[in-house]
């Protein structure tokens, strides 16, 4: 009964109109990015240097919340962990400038691929905790890692509890900016490039896997994922992006200390991914922007009442943009094209 | 190694006992390549349970699985697909919040090939790679009508367009053996009709092996060209549709239970 077809391929089936194949359609989401990246170009052209610090400061955090949404928002693996990510990618540009002389330049990749292999390899025992376990395991890093930093047997190397500073970058001489401005461009262009390639990886057989594995496991597994691979790769490289803010925010402020990575910039960077929205790369930036301005606002507002401040400030923003940043723009944008097909000019 | 004469599956003497549940116990038969299969039996039979054998959620407590003469237990779940079986599931289990259109690329995951780097930088080869994954992917949505809700998510489609989106996905992998855990279940009438048809032109055009489980007798019965009865973990019958429906077993074990389903 058996004849020997040839089992070939799905693609003789008739060919696929060219635009379908096609994957890129300029849309809203194109023009809204495209404004956002040229007006991050202009304004520090404009502002004080105080405004501009503080903008590179908001690029940096954009990118540490990144790394977390690739883990929590687009595999869905949860973690109060990644301060000590940041404060790992910190430590490792502080160190190699501050006792190696090493050029700003190449704290980047090494922050980078340190990040990578210790996120690596925490992703392994990760393999066998769910949900809340895997909370608690992220957050005993979270905690012992400031420990670790002043831990004494490593003080030649950390600087203990005094912490280490940083020589900061300076703008080459063939440009004509401060070096704040400097500074805020080189973040901005790292930046851009790491937003790109997730951007690119999410939209990849890669990064479907990835979401498959977040919303179905056991059917990923049947379409032939290997959860266990993807699931600690992504740990790795959520790992690498918020290492990389790290050494960063090193650069930037120009001084590591173990207090700064507490288990309070993890929860600083769930926060600004929650309110930049969970599973959107733009969105980590408005989470930036939320986590370093608003504690300044509600500061500004009161010093006495400021924590309270912030938490009525959280709330309301939660309240008016329940999905994020990111899941309001996406209301917005639904809302305007259906008023325009439904208005009477459009024929 | 494989003969030409030899059965696409061979399942022997497959043997599965959760705590003091047994629900296989002993299950032989096979499928040649071409063939539909229909596995059919009461609730509880066991049938679900099989599927999860063969796809190796499941590791059977005795017995073997061969697939075109290889034994499949000691591959894990995630390296079935790419040897050609692909499977729905009864109670769906697609990626909700993601694209139909995402859904079916997903199911082309184990026959394409990639890495963390090549996806990130979105390197030439990948690109032309995904551009045959596209291509794949329309196609089986025109198949399955469902081109019109190519970008919509699929938590939010009703149950019938869902299950087409489980089928399109399975074919995604093109497979050799497909697995159907009751496709028909929650479909109206006509709309199983239609599915009988489209099971067959998978079969015909695609050259692809069925393995459908079903509870709609007449969807069984008019597709398939040999039926395996399961009742309680054992298998009591086996034959063409005209001689299972004339069996006294058959008829003993649908009375006993389900009888509306066997109408
Ligand atoms: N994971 C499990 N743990 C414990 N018992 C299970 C498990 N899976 C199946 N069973 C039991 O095994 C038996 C066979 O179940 P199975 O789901 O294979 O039946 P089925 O033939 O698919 O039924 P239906 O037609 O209702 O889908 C049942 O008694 C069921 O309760
Ligand atoms: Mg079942």
């Amino acid at each position: 009964m058996t004849t020997t077809i040839p089992k070939d391929d799905v693609a003789v089936a008739p060919a696929v109109p060219a635009e379908r194949a096609v994957r890129v359609r300029l849309g809203p989401r194109h023009l809204i990015i495209a404004g956002f990246v040229v007006a991050a170009f202009v304004v520090p052209l404009l502002s004080s240097s105080f405004v501009t610090f503080q903008l590179t400061e908001v690029l940096i955090y954009g990118l540490a919340i990144l790394g977390l949404n690739l883990l929590t928002g687009f595999n869905g693996q949860f973690s109060l962990g990644h301060s000590a990510f940041y404060g790992i990618g910190a430590y490792t540009a502080a160190i190699l400038i501050h006792n190696y002389e090493v050029s700003y330049l190449w704290t980047l990749p090494a922050a980078g691929a340190l990040c990578f292999v210790i996120g690596f390899l925490f992703g392994l025992p990760a393999l066998r905790l769910q949900n809340l376990y895997l909370a608690l395991a992220t957050f005993a890093l979270a905690t012992a890692m400031p420990q670790i930093l002043k831990f004494h047997a490593l003080e030649g190397w950390t600087g203990g509890v005094q912490g280490l500073v940083v020589d900061q970058p300076e703008a080459p001489g063939f440009v004509p900016i401060s070096d704040d401005q400097w500074l805020y461009y080189f973040t901005l262009i790292v930046m851009l490039v790491m937003f790109l390639c997730a951007e690119f990886l999410i939209h990849s057989r890669t990064g479907r896997a990835i979401m498959a594995i977040r919303d179905n496991p056991i059917a990923a597994a049947a379409m032939g994922i290997n959860n266990s691979l993807y699931k600690t790769l992504t740990f790795g490289v959520s790992a690498l992006y918020t290492g990389v803010a790290g050494a960063l925010g090193a650069l930037a402020i120009g001084f590591v200390a173990p207090d700064s990575f507490t288990i309070f910039l993890s929860i600083s960077l769930l926060v600004g991914l929650v309110i930049g929205g969970v599973g959107s790369i733009p969105g980590c930036l408005f989470g930036g922007l939320f986590v370093l301005y608003v504690p300044n606002i509600a500061n500004a507002l009161s010093t006495g009442l400021a924590g309270a401040i912030y938490g009525v400030i959280l709330l309301l923003v939660i309240f008016v943009m329940p999905a994020g940043a990111a899941g309001f723009v996406r209301i917005v944008v639904a809302r305007i094209s259906r008023w325009r097909q439904t208005s009477p000019e459009e024929s | 190694m494989a003969a030409a004469t030899d059965p696409l599956l061979d399942v022997r003497d497959i043997a599965l006992r959760f705590g003091g549940i047994v629900a296989l116990d002993g299950v032989s038969f096979t499928i040649d390549e071409g063939q539909i299969l229909g596995l059919i039996g009461p609730n509880g039979a066991g049938k679900t349970t099989l599927f999860n054998c063969v796809s190796r959620l499941y590791t059977p407590n005795r017995g073997d699985i061969l697939f075109e003469g290889r034994s499949t237990l000691r591959r894990p779940a995630h390296r079935i697909a790419e040897i050609g079986i692909a499977r729905t599931f009864q109670n769906l289990a697609l990626f909700g919040p993601q694209s139909v259109l995402d859904n079916v690329r997903i199911g082309a995951h184990a026959k394409s090939r990639s890495d963390f780097i090549s996806d990130g930088l979105r390197l030439p080869w990948v690109l032309r790679q995904e551009a045959r994954t596209n291509e794949i992917t329309w196609s089986l949505l025109k198949l399955l009508d469902l081109e019109s809700v190519a970008h919509r998510s699929a938590d939010g489609l009703p149950l019938g367009t869902r299950k087409r989106v489980e089928l399109a996905r399975a074919l995604a992998a093109q497979p050799k053996l497909l697995l159907l855990d009751e496709p028909a279940g929650g479909l109206n009438h006509g709309d199983v009709g239609e599915l009988g048809t489209l099971i067959r032109r998978i079969r015909d055009e695609r050259h692809v092996t069925v393995l459908l489980v079903e509870h709609h007798m007449n969807l069984v019965m008019s597709v398939a060209d040999k039926v395996v009865v399961l009742d309680f973990g054992r298998k009591i019958a086996e034959g063409t549709p005209a001689e299972v429906q004339r069996n006294e077993d058959v008829i003993r074990a649908y009375l006993g239970t389900t009888r509306e389903h066997a109408a």
